[in-house]
């Protein structure tokens, strides 16, 4: 690969200086609660959760090709698991913890199964193991069966803490799943994802070990599904079944990544961020809306399968967050895509 | 004597999963794309004769009548608009395309009809209280006898069309491999859109069937689809187009003895059973784990 004049390059001053900036972002979003009121707070709970919920599909569907219909089974598995250990007397923000690491461990056995499927048989797959574990637990009468349950173990706290609280673990859990999804595309690993997300079979022929990468990456996912779970009950307070384990779920996190751009790293936080907006306009369940984002998302699909960044990446060659290569020829200063 | 009966009315439950996994199961034998509107376009084509009967007091096989050609030219202007657009850029698109489409139709439905659950049992008369009693724990009624020998005809016709007629050995050969198939002659595009249209009409009749047989609203589509697929997976994902029929009839005798068991269970027993048939070694009653090829695609039917 390394012919006389070319260089293999990750990291471009742009790149450099991005990555910088995301890391003070993720502090000075730190001190939001510090010096911003009770309500921006928790519009920006909401936009974290989200940017949460867009990455971790977007780390399946972008870069493992694995489109799932049923993430919601482990939102609402974080969401229902943070009541359960609260229940047990475990402080609610530690439950939340251990929801999360609930829902990595529940999707390993998972994993067995709808692993065996491909494409849209997967997409099927999980969706019905998402609509099971939903039925599951609506027959739990501890957890408030099929009328739902609040988290009332948060009302000991002051309201103005609860909200600060919910917001840095929100914050911490966004950053930590961000940059874990970032370390791994820059791993090793991250290679081979690719290469199985381009053609199974031609990485599986060079030695990849293909159902272990997208093991690894279903890991994932469930770990921050379930987080983004346990962060909106922290967030709502009440759940109910037919709501957390709703497919709408996976609507808002296909219209996120669609948009924002499938595969990129940095798209599927505009999508989010183009999603809070749109619900902050147009309310969370008007039939309108939800036919807009459906409609957005056959467009997109159809006609700029790249979404937003991607169409942008093309266009200027900007990357933010160094996760492929470039090779940079000394002879033309032309700069190529990994 | 009760667990004959309940064997009895889940074969017939399986014959409205068969109904409704058959355009399924054949959209996945000759693209391989799973429609995940499917089951959006079955209640779709419900609510259509639900609003012709509104209208005019005719029995609902009457509003069969301008709905399925309808819903057939919907199906071909989709495939030809939309899904073949799709097919071309790879194997996530026709997803996400019909994910869209789902969540379209759903909302677009509940626009237009409100949140109220239908159905057209009330106007199809005797038919939908008349049963055939046996003994004194047994009967079919003349709705779940119907609908499966609706299921068996359906199945039979296309078995017919694909083996024996000009059109339907293009499709199996198109399924089969569609560049050879184009260098024979063969338009893939037009193959495609016939398929298509036939899927669709064949989710209308389930959509009536399911409007006879119970109540339907707008978000009813998603559960209709999970069926469906459930019954294509258990009778082992395409390997055999009747495969699906006999899917759904093990999904239908698992609902209702699950049912049976408690009556909460129904739905998740089926789903239950459909994952011990995904965990199960040859994963899908009819698979033939023939090498590394897929699954074939479309019964191989005496040419």
């Amino acid at each position: 690969m390394n012919e006389p004049g070319t260089k293999i390059q990750r990291w471009t001053p742009v790149s450099s200086s991005f990555t910088s900036g995301f890391g003070l972002l993720i502090v000075a979003l730190a001190f939001v609660p510090v010096v911003m009121g009770a309500s921006i707070v928790q519009d920006l709970t909401t936009l974290l959760i989200l940017v949460l919920m867009a990455v971790m599909w977007n780390a399946l569907a972008g870069y493992g090709g694995l489109v799932s219909v049923g993430q919601q089974a482990y939102i609402g598995l974080g969401a229902y698991a943070t009541v359960w250990f609260a229940l047990q007397g475990v402080n609610p923000y530690w439950g939340m913890v251990l929801a999360t690491v609930f829902c990595a461990l529940v999707s390993v056995p998972l994993s067995f199964i709808v692993l065996r499927f491909r494409g849209a048989q997967f997409a099927i797959g999980t969706w019905v193991v998402a609509e099971a574990i939903g039925i599951y637990v609506s027959f739990d009468n501890q957890l408030g069966a099929g009328t739902g349950t609040s988290l009332s173990q948060l009302d000991s706290y002051a309201s103005t803490t609860r909200e600060h609280i919910t917001y840095w673990l929100t914050l911490g859990m966004t950053a930590f799943f961000v940059l874990l999804v970032f370390a791994l595309l820059r791993s090793r690993l991250g290679a081979s994802l690719q290469a199985i997300r381009d053609d199974e079979e031609a990485a599986a022929s060079v030695g990849v070990s293909v159902l272990g990468g997208k093991r690894i990456l279903f890991i994932l996912a469930s770990a921050g599904c379930g987080a983004a779970g346990a962060m909106t009950v922290a967030n709502i307070l009440f759940i109910e079944p037919t709501s957390i384990f709703s497919v709408n779920y996976s609507a808002f996190m296909i219209f996120m990544v669609l948009v924002g751009g499938l595969g990129t790293f940095e798209g599927p936080i505009i999508g989010a961020i183009i999603l809070y907006f749109i619900q902050k306009q147009f309310g969370n369940d008007g039939t309108w809306y939800l036919i807009g984002l459906g409609s957005s998302a056959i467009v997109f699909a159809l006609l700029f399968p790249r979404g937003l960044w991607g169409m942008l990446e093309e266009r200027t060659g900007l990357r933010f967050m160094p996760v492929g290569y470039r090779v940079k020829r000394s002879a033309s200063p032309h700069e190529a895509g990994p | 004597m009760n667990w004959v009966n309940d064997v009895i009315q889940g074969i017939l439950l399986g014959g409205y999963y068969g109904i409704i996994a058959c355009g399924l199961a054949l959209m996945f034998g000759v693209m391989r794309i799973i429609n995940l509107a499917h089951g959006d376009i079955a209640v779709l084509g419900a609510f259509l004769m639900y609003l012709l009967l509104q209208h005019w007091s005719v029995s609902p096989f009457i509003a069969l009548l301008p709905v399925l050609p309808t819903m057939i030219l919907f199906g071909y202007v989709l495939q030809r608009l939309v899904l073949q657009r799709s097919l071309r850029a790879g194997i996530l698109t026709p997803l996400l395309a019909t994910f869209g489409l789902s969540i379209v139709i759903q909302n677009a439905l509940e626009q237009s009809f409100g949140p109220d659950v239908q159905s057209l049992g009330g106007q199809a008369g005797s038919l939908v209280t008349a049963a055939w009693r046996i003994n004194s724990q047994i009967s079919i009624s003349a709705l779940g006898g119907l609908t499966f020998g609706a299921a068996v005809a359906v199945y039979a016709a296309l078995q017919l069309y694909l083996s024996r007629t000009p059109s339907g050995r293009q499709m199996r050969a198109s399924a089969e491999d569609p560049d050879t198939a184009e260098l024979v002659g063969i338009n893939s595009r037009a193959v495609y859109a016939r398929a298509t249209a036939i899927a669709i009409g064949i989710a209308t009749l389930g959509g009536l069937a399911l409007a006879l047989r119970s109540t339907f609203s707008s978000y009813s589509g998603p559960d209709q689809l999970i069926f469906a697929f459930e019954a294509v997976v258990i009778g082992g994902l395409g390997s055999s187009l009747w495969g699906a029929l006999l899917g759904g009839i093990v999904l239908g005798v698992a609902q209702t003895i699950g049912s049976q068991i408690n009556p909460e269970w129904s739905v998740l027993s089926g789903h239950i059973v459909f994952l011990l048939v995904l965990i199960s070694p040859r994963g899908g009653l009819l698979t033939l784990r023939s090498g590394r090829r897929a699954p074939a695609s479309l019964p191989q039917a005496g040419t």
